[in-house]
């Protein structure tokens, strides 16, 4: 049914959407198929929500996933309806396969429906606690989701965000400062204890993580750490101000040990290929490292202006600021900021302002003839924009102001007349600086008026000749006359300045001017711009001497003719750096919403004692039951969670370290008997403890060293006690790592190869039922070898594995020699792919091959879960039909009472039990090895030995063997 | 973060839009429209418009605008690489990334891009991760697919994303082991008039074609990695060990990818392959000119060049142009730019290739100022220009024996000679 279904849905993929009425079951399929692309094209297709949600529970995992697509996109109008939905997600989240939980996480959360935010902080609770990393990533990108549905869970949302915050592992760290930074960036405090862990963690996580991660961080460096440049800074200052702040006594600066780790860490990533990483970081080293530092990351930048125009766009506006900051850092890389004609215009202004800003003395010439170069060019704009340039290259720059204002000159007798306008408006900044010299430059300027049309040039030359009228007295007043005959004609601009020309003159020379200033005057008095009019009526008052003029006619000359400041020229890209750089508010120049102001240097350094971290919250939750006899205990514990993280903190010797390791075993276990078992037992775990401690130290090179200590302790428990305990540890403590149950004594071997067969060597295999820790997909086979022949065997190693598609060997390292009369064991793993076909492969020698092959028992595929009771029964209620299995059976004699039932199933199959309210019934939980399916075993026991085996498994297959393996353990 | 994602053709139609937070109208995109409009040339489109409640962030890509709408600050490298990443990911799925790629294959695309964010976030965007979720299509699957009813999203359940290495899919399988690495080096320059070098430098990019089954582990090193001056990685590379002994340490993706770009120090020693000599000019008085362009093998190493191409870039005022090539065709198109292609092809040091002819100009039409610069093409097989060579390549962690194939090649990056 399932098949011919899908297969009418691809038919009808691309028919148009409710064409024919298909067959019933069909309809639905095509019905969602096509509102997809509707869509993505944008259109409305509202009207098919109640067809489409459903198909919710679809099996079909193509179907399922576009559901949940248009489900998304609609749920918001259609808010009843979506709830109808709700209840597919929340089983989801309970599924024991983790990606399935996650992606339930990721819909359920996605949905913007308002009733169901308490359904989703209890989903985000829950999945921040889950034992896979991938569900507490998703967990942290469903935080800023509910957040924006629902802003008054910000507190509650914190607290998973602090939680989540102490995660170790790269997946979670990117996406829950993602959330930090979206709902609580002001909360710096919570990333003091996770400080250190971040910069460690940093090059491991994923590139986009990076980013979000590297930006948090310089934020809040600046918060925490002294500025490195700051004894420089000062000096420039006191340069400046010649103030004898002597008070403030000069401190040798030295930097904070976590400063330095910040900057050592990120270093390696200006490598990245990723253009945001690179330049978060270079934005980092800008804001935070020490001058002579800086300059790493110019080599980084250059080398991003290769790539993609947007990214050189973005990265030519960052380097714009830097370069008038520090100069020096992009001189070597002058020409590399070369322009093409081909480049598009917007990347060649932004070039030509890193040009101008790395000019100096030295490079000038180089520098000016590159510019010649451009003005030549046929894009105007950039023409107009390098007059411009050279124009600043020329206030900076005294030796070659000369120079400049020569070529520039020389462009007034250009034939377009933007160049020629943008020319003298340049000129006349120029001019201002030095005006004695420059008189027949300004006669030149003058004639231009014939010409050029352009009003601002106009306005420009006009008010030159105004403010040196005084140097072109002939001039002066031939221009004005011919102003006047144009007046009415000229734009507002110009007319402006023909009015203060027209004052200028009157002031100076009014002999000549006097009545054609009135005239000037007179024509403004009656022009259409009040501006105009007004500039008019007050210069009249201010300079023709009348009966009533006011006190302010004495000073005319002084308002007039006073020495104006030379204009600076500036670039745009001055003081931009307020705003953090790489941020999309420097690129605007202005703030955008969210952006987070990129706090000052503190003046003195906060403790930075706050970063040192602790006991873990969940370790000492536990400890807490315990009694404090020993103090150190704390330390000794958080020094072993640290020291796979910090190398910085492994200052410890080894000796010291394992044997604190081990004490605090020691206590645990004592702590673990003390509450949970009789005080009888507490010296028997104590016992076992001695021979355990190496095995655990070698296991402690895991993350997780705590847990695997309890298991430990587990594994030394004889077994009913052990059973006993799980019990009592209702609910289970958050373990990552699926327990054992069964001690290594009693494990079943099989032999792999006969003594005789293998000329002396002889091999036995067993399931050890411990995670296979290099892939938790595979089944982990302990191998043990042993040499009775006489000589040596050397290089023991697996080849040649013919296997089953889709099974996978994790082969053990090669064992060099095994002398004659020893034993060794190793262990392999292989992934069976939850089927009972066995696993082919040769097993060498140095002289020898053998065809050996693995087959596993169906108990040996799975591996236990934890469950609650109603869990237990809410899975079992989902798995009915055809994948249950009952069987009625008759126990064996020596097998009636729960105890013996427990250990039979336990040997038989590798599952764990679940509690249960009667005493009648045993329930075993599990899922398969590879494919994680959900294995569930009850027994109930009934009079004289009667009883019923019931087995719950997706996996029929699996079932059914099961079902027939546990029969036979139960009944002989 | 991320809020939309609108795929624009270059008549400014919106041909799929994908929301990852709550809907924004695709009204949106007008401002975009508009400063589309005012700019010349596509490339002219800020990437970043600001709009009174939005932020605009596009690139321009194989002739497709991808507009990404942002409600709160972002950094900007962050929008616009990840849209580039979404503009290869369309290429490294169905061979190109055009428009009627995209709407031939809509739901896919519509899938994939469903895969790459969560909430405006990236989620997935290694494409061996991308691929085991949702498979590319090839001819014999879609054949499959018709018949049996499955479908291109993968229903096994992922585990790339859970792995420490999400950029190696789990459990490849190939009959053939190979390992081809191209390093192909592209010569950026600017010559002036008188054919000297005014600025030149190389780049070099490792581009890897990785079929090697299980997990191995490989070790590329080079003769001389002295030569390298500023280098990026693709994030399998082990920095450490780079630092260290100046080897390439990694567990590759599957399939192809980028392994390296690196930046030669040469300090302006770079051979230029060809020289160029040319002569343009318009006559002070009547509306003509003249063209002439010689290009001649200079500094090969020995090699033949290859696929030479001159673009020229004629001012907007030329009318028409009447050339001869004595090697090769030339094509001339007179759109928004007038640019002629000249198409050589292979370089004979005996018969040096020329292209001349008059140009003439539109009546009344001033003579252009600047004269137009010239872009070169070429490509030298079997040489890397820098001298860069690779010495050996190991492989750990598997047992087969794996075929190695190494290729140089040199390129004309951004070569360019004013005149």
């Amino acid at each position: 049914v399932q098949n011919s279904d899908v297969g009418y849905f691809e038919n009808c993929r691309c028919v148009v959407f409710y064409e024919q009425p298909p067959p019933a079951c069909a309809v639905r399929s095509q019905k969602r198929s096509n509102c997809e692309p509707m869509i993505a094209r944008g259109k409305n297709a509202s009207d098919l929500f109640p067809a489409v949600v459903k198909n919710v529970a679809c099996k079909n995992i193509e179907v399922k996933k576009l559901v949940y697509v248009y489900l998304v996109r609609y749920a918001e109008e259609q808010q009843d309806l979506a709830l109808l939905s709700i209840s597919t997600f929340q089983r989801g989240l309970k599924d024991p396969n983790q990606l399935i939980r996650a992606s339930a996480l990721r819909v359920l959360s996605s949905i913007r429906v308002t009733i169901i935010v308490p359904i989703m902080m209890l989903a985000i609770k829950e999945a921040a606690s889950d034992m896979s990393p991938y569900v507490r990533k998703t967990a942290a990108h469903a935080i800023p989701k509910l957040y924006s549905l629902d802003p008054e869970q910000k507190d509650c949302l914190i607290e998973v965000i602090e939680k989540l915050l102490a995660d170790k592992t790269t997946l979670v760290a990117g996406s829950v400062v993602m959330a930090f930074e979206e709902v609580c960036p002001e909360r710096i405090d919570l990333i003091h204890k996770n400080y250190r862990k971040l910069c460690n963690l940093l090059i491991d996580v994923e590139e986009w993580g990076q980013v979000v991660i590297i930006n948090m961080l310089t934020r809040y460096a600046r918060t925490q750490f002294l500025n490195p440049n700051m004894n420089e800074d000062k000096e420039e200052k006191e340069k400046k101000k010649t103030e004898a702040t002597a008070i403030v006594k000069r401190k040798p600066y030295v930097m904070d040990p976590d400063h330095r780790l910040l900057l050592r860490n990120t270093k390696p990533l200006l490598q990245s290929r990723n253009a945001a990483v690179v330049m978060a970081v270079a934005q980092l080293y800008f804001h935070l490292a020490p001058k002579a530092e800086v300059g790493v990351i110019a080599k980084a930048l250059v080398r991003l202006m290769r790539s993609h125009s947007e990214v050189q766009y973005v990265v030519l506006q960052n380097v714009a600021t830097m370069s008038i900051k520090r100069r020096g850092m992009f001189e070597p890389y002058l020409k590399s900021f070369y322009i093409r004609s081909t480049d598009p215009t917007q990347i060649k202004v932004l070039k030509l302002e890193v040009l101008t800003n790395l000019a100096n003395e030295t490079n000038i010439s180089t520098i000016l003839r590159e510019f010649q170069t451009y003005i030549k060019s046929n894009d105007k704009d950039f023409v107009a924009a390098t007059i411009q340039a050279i124009g600043r290259c020329a206030t900076n720059i005294g030796e070659v102001r000369d120079t400049c204002l020569n070529g520039l000159v020389q462009l007034l007798s250009n034939r377009d007349e933007l160049v020629v306008a943008e020319s003298v408006v340049v000129i006349k900044k120029l001019l201002q600086m030095q005006p004695e010299q420059h008189s027949d430059i300004i006669k030149h300027m003058a004639k231009l008026t014939d010409n050029i049309q352009v009003p601002m040039a106009r306005a420009s030359i006009l008010w030159l000749i105004g403010e040196y009228c005084e140097h072109v007295p002939k001039i002066a007043p031939d221009v004005l006359r011919k102003m006047a005959k144009t007046f009415t004609n000229e734009e507002d601009i110009v007319k402006l300045q023909i009015i203060n020309l027209a004052a200028k003159l009157y002031l100076t020379n009014s002999k000549q001017t006097k009545l054609l200033t009135q005239y000037v005057l007179n024509l403004a008095k009656y022009d259409q711009n009040y501006d105009i009019r007004d500039r008019a009526r007050f210069i009249r008052q201010l300079i023709v001497p009348t009966d009533k003029s006011g006190a302010l006619s004495k000073y005319a000359k002084k308002l007039f003719l006073a020495l104006k400041p030379a204009p600076v020229l500036e670039s745009p890209f001055k003081d931009r750096d307020h705003f953090q750089l790489g941020s999309l508010s420097h690129l605007l120049n202005a703030k955008a919403g969210g952006y987070q102001v990129l706090p000052d240097w503190p003046e003195a350094a906060p403790d930075p004692s706050v970063r040192n971290v602790e006991v873990k919250e969940s370790v000492r939750a536990v400890e807490t039951v315990t009694k404090k006899s020993k103090p150190r205990i704390g330390s000794s514990e958080s020094e072993s969670e640290e020291d796979d993280d910090s190398e910085s903190e492994s200052s410890e010797s080894e000796e010291e370290e394992s044997e604190e390791e081990s004490e605090e075993e020691t206590k645990k276990k004592k702590k673990v008997g003390n509450e949970r078992l009789e005080n009888t037992r507490t010296t028997d775990i104590h016992t076992h403890t001695h021979s355990e401690r190496r095995n655990t130290h070698i296991l402690n090179c895991d993350s997780q060293p705590n847990t695997i200590a309890s298991v430990q302790v587990f594994d030394t428990i004889c077994k009913p006690a052990w059973l006993y305990m799980q019990f009592l540890l209702n609910p289970p403590l958050p373990v990552s790592v699926p327990q054992t149950i069964i001690p290594s004594g009693n494990l079943k071997t099989y032999e792999l190869l006969h003594r005789i067969t293998g000329e002396g060597l002889s091999v036995e295999y067993c399931f050890s039922r411990q995670p296979f820790s290099p892939d938790p997909h595979m089944v982990a086979v302990k191998i043990q070898f042993t040499n009775s022949a006489t000589s040596e065997a050397k290089s023991l190693h697996v080849e040649d594995a013919k296997l089953q598609s889709g099974m996978r060997i994790k082969e053990f390292p090669e064992i060099e020699v095994l002398p004659a009369g020893e034993t060794i064991s190793v262990v392999m793993g292989i992934d069976f792919c939850d089927s009972t076909q066995a696993a082919n492969f040769q097993l060498c020698t140095h002289t020898r091959k053998f065809f050996v092959s693995i087959q596993p028992p169906v108990g040996e595929l799975m591996m236990p879960i934890f469950m609650t009771e109603n869990e237990f029964k809410k899975e079992q209620g989902q798995l009915m039909g055809m994948n249950e299995i009952t069987e009625k059976l008759t126990l064996e004699e020596k097998c009636q009472g729960e105890h013996a039932v427990v250990q039979r199933v336990t040997t038989a199959a590798n599952l764990s039990r679940v509690p249960c309210g009667s005493d009648k019934e045993c329930r075993f939980a599990g899922k398969t090895v590879t494919s994680g399916s959900l294995v569930l075993v009850s027994v109930v026991t009934k009079e004289d030995g009667a009883a019923q085996l019931t087995v719950n498994c997706e996996k029929m297959v699996i079932g059914t063997m099961l079902v027939k393996d546990i029969h036979q353990a139960l009944t002989q | 973060m991320i809020n939309s994602l609108f795929l624009i053709n270059p008549s400014g139609e919106i041909f799929l839009e994908k929301h990852w937070k709550s809907v924004v109208s695709r009204s949106v995109c007008d401002y975009f429209l508009e400063a589309k409009e005012k700019a010349l040339e596509p490339e002219d489109v800020p990437p970043v418009i600001h709009t009174p409640h939005h932020y605009l962030i596009s690139i321009y890509r194989d002739k497709l605008f991808f507009l990404s709408v942002i409600q709160t600050e972002v950094p900007p490298l962050f929008v616009i690489e990840f849209l580039h990443r979404v503009a290869e990911m369309i290429q490294d799925y169905f061979g190109e990334c055009s428009e009627t790629v995209v709407k031939d294959h809509m739901v896919m695309v519509y899938e994939l891009l469903e895969e790459m964010l969560d909430n405006g976030f990236p989620l997935a965007t290694e494409s061996n991760v991308l691929k085991e979720m949702i498979r590319p299509p090839t001819i014999l699957r879609s054949v499959v697919n018709t018949l049996t009813g499955t479908s291109n999203v993968g229903d096994t359940l992922l585990t790339g994303q859970l792995s420490t290495i999400p950029w190696r899919r789990a459990g490849v399988r190939y009959t053939n082991n190979e390992a081809y690495f191209d390093v192909v080096e592209e010569i950026d320059a600017i010559l002036d008039q008188s054919g000297t070098t005014v600025f030149a430098e190389i780049q070099g990019v490792v581009e890897a074609c990785v079929k090697l089954s299980g997990m191995p582990d490989l070790t590329l090193s080079f003769m001389n990695p002295r030569l390298l001056d500023d280098v990026s990685f693709h994030p399998c590379v082990r920095y450490k060990l780079w630092e260290s002994e100046r080897v390439l340490s990694f567990i590759p993706p599957d399939g192809n990818f980028t392994l390296m770009t690196y930046h030669v120090n040469a300090q302006n020693l770079v051979a230029i392959p060809v020289y160029v000599k040319q002569s343009i000019s318009f006559f002070e008085c009547g509306s003509d000119g003249r063209l002439d362009v010689t290009v001649g093998p200079k500094q090969t190493m020995g090699k033949t060049v290859e696929g030479v191409m001159v673009t020229v870039h004629l001012p907007k005022t030329i009318l028409s142009i009447n050339l001869t090539a004595t090697q090769g065709s030339y094509t001339y198109d007179n759109g928004t730019k007038v640019t002629t292609l000249w198409d050589i092809g292979k370089l004979n040091p005996q018969k040096l290739p020329n292209l001349r002819g008059s140009l003439s100009l539109q009546a009344g039409a001033p003579k252009p100022e600047e004269n137009p610069s010239l872009n070169i093409d070429l490509k030298i097989q079997q040489l890397a220009i820098s001298g860069l060579k690779v010495n050996r390549l190991d492989m750990f962690g598997e047992k087969y024996k794996p075929f190695k194939g190494v290729k140089y090649i040199t390129k004309a990056g951004k070569f360019q000679v004013r005149t």
